[in-house]
């Protein structure tokens, strides 16, 4: 009896150990809709027009959540990606749509995040495109692995509720095709569309 | 009796349990091999699992002259490294194989960076083991490929070879070699197969041969 005691406890530490250290390295699916984005954590920028355009203060890091908007479009890319490169413009398309409206500048924000690339790749990819937008480094595919290991680009739209919780609200690969329709699904999708006009 | 078949069932269901967990942590670090690779090649990367880093014994060292070489490239021009001498700095990238990962995202993004070749009076060569029809092919999502992409397929892996790049199954390492205009191998990463070398690495070395 006592042997199988042990046989026991030791399986229980062993799945214990395994649920503890294994469930935050990776998702096997990208984030659902309607449900909970991952936990990212990112660098708060240096710039101060990117803190000032995410709304955060300080140093350190932040989540998602705490950027300040109702709505936050992620998008997942690859400096060595072809098809992240055809997007760039398209992407910087909605940015200027979200910014140019005066009712959405200020409710919708965007960032991107390289997913295995250096600080280097991620700047290259910044500069050759004019991003106006945050973008991130994930150097080690952390942040690639919590979000289910996506090909690229892969876009996430997460709304932000006045009490704090979030929810995503747009999770899906390729191309947005068209800014403007992309930012009317968002809008319908996020409750911003009725509260807006 | 059946509190010892009640310990045993626990027992054997934690068990199943833990493998289901580690399996999990195992497949996801398999995948590591080609960790978010670009939509356009979606359909038709093969996955060849995670291969021993480096399967191949050097033959050349930093400070050794670059063994000269004239291959086809996919515009149907013959390059040859000797019509650089003097003029060019030369970095040669060696990946694998077409429609592999990492390979496919790797000229995908030094298509991007041309400039920084530029400054550095540099020229890229591309190089694989591949025939020209499947080079041409595969390269062509890529858009215009600015620099020239090089087949060492007959005789197969003669180049590779000279390098002390080719693996023991045919194809050729990862590997990046920095040459100067005289002609001289300032740098060789030879690169684990399964991860693609960051261009940080890469734009520091050029930046040395201005020195």
């Amino acid at each position: 009896m006592k042997k199988l005691s042990l046989f026991l406890m030791v399986f229980i530490v062993i799945v214990a150990f395994f649920s503890v250290f294994a469930l935050p390295l990776s998702a096997k699916e990208p984030p659902a809709e309607g449900g909970p984005l991952p936990v990212i954590k990112l660098p708060i920028p240096k710039s101060p027009e990117e803190k000032n355009y995410l709304g955060i203060k300080g140093e350190g890091s932040f989540t998602i959540p705490q950027i300040k908007a109702k709505v936050v479009i992620i998008e997942i890319f690859s400096m060595y990606c072809p098809y992240c490169q055809k997007e760039a413009p398209t992407v910087n398309d909605l940015y200027n749509a979200i910014e140019n409206s005066t009712d959405l500048k200020e409710k919708i924000k965007i960032i991107g995040i390289g997913a295995g690339n250096t600080p280097l790749e991620v700047d290259v990819f910044r500069k050759k495109y004019q991003i106006p937008f945050p973008l991130f480094p994930d150097v080690d595919y952390s942040i690639h692995k919590v979000c289910g290991e996506v090909r690229t680009p892969y876009f996430i739209g997460v709304k932000i509720n006045e009490n704090g919780t979030h929810e995503v609200i747009f999770s899906r690969l390729g191309s947005i095709q068209d800014a403007n329709q992309f930012l009317e699904v968002i809008l319908s999708r996020s409750g911003l569309k009725k509260e807006g006009k | 009796m059946v509190c010892k078949n009640v310990f045993t069932i626990t027992g054997t269901v934690a068990l199943f349990i833990a493998l289901a967990i580690l399996s999990d942590v195992l497949a996801a670090k398999k995948e590591d091999v080609c960790p978010g690779p670009a939509e356009i090649f979606k359909d038709y990367i093969y996955q060849p699992g995670i291969l021993k880093p480096i399967d191949s014994k050097p033959k050349l060292k930093v400070g050794d002259k670059a063994p000269d070489f004239t291959l086809s490239s996919i515009s149907g021009e013959k390059v040859s490294l000797s019509k650089y001498r003097g003029k060019k700095n030369v970095v040669i990238s060696f990946v694998p194989a077409a429609w592999t990962p990492v390979c496919s995202d790797q000229w995908p993004g030094y298509n991007l960076v041309k400039d920084i070749f530029d400054q550095h009076d540099a020229i890229l060569l591309g190089i694989t083991v591949d025939n020209i029809p499947t080079l041409y092919a595969w390269t062509r999502p890529m858009g215009d490929v600015w620099f020239p992409v090089l087949s060492d397929f007959w005789p197969h892996g003669k180049v590779a070879q000279k390098y002390g790049v080719l693996r023991s199954n045919g194809v050729s390492e990862r590997a990046l070699f920095v040459i100067n205009k005289k002609g001289i191998i300032r740098y060789i990463d030879l690169h684990d197969i399964n991860k693609r070398p960051p261009l940080e690495d890469l734009v520091r070395e050029l930046e040395k041969l201005k020195n």
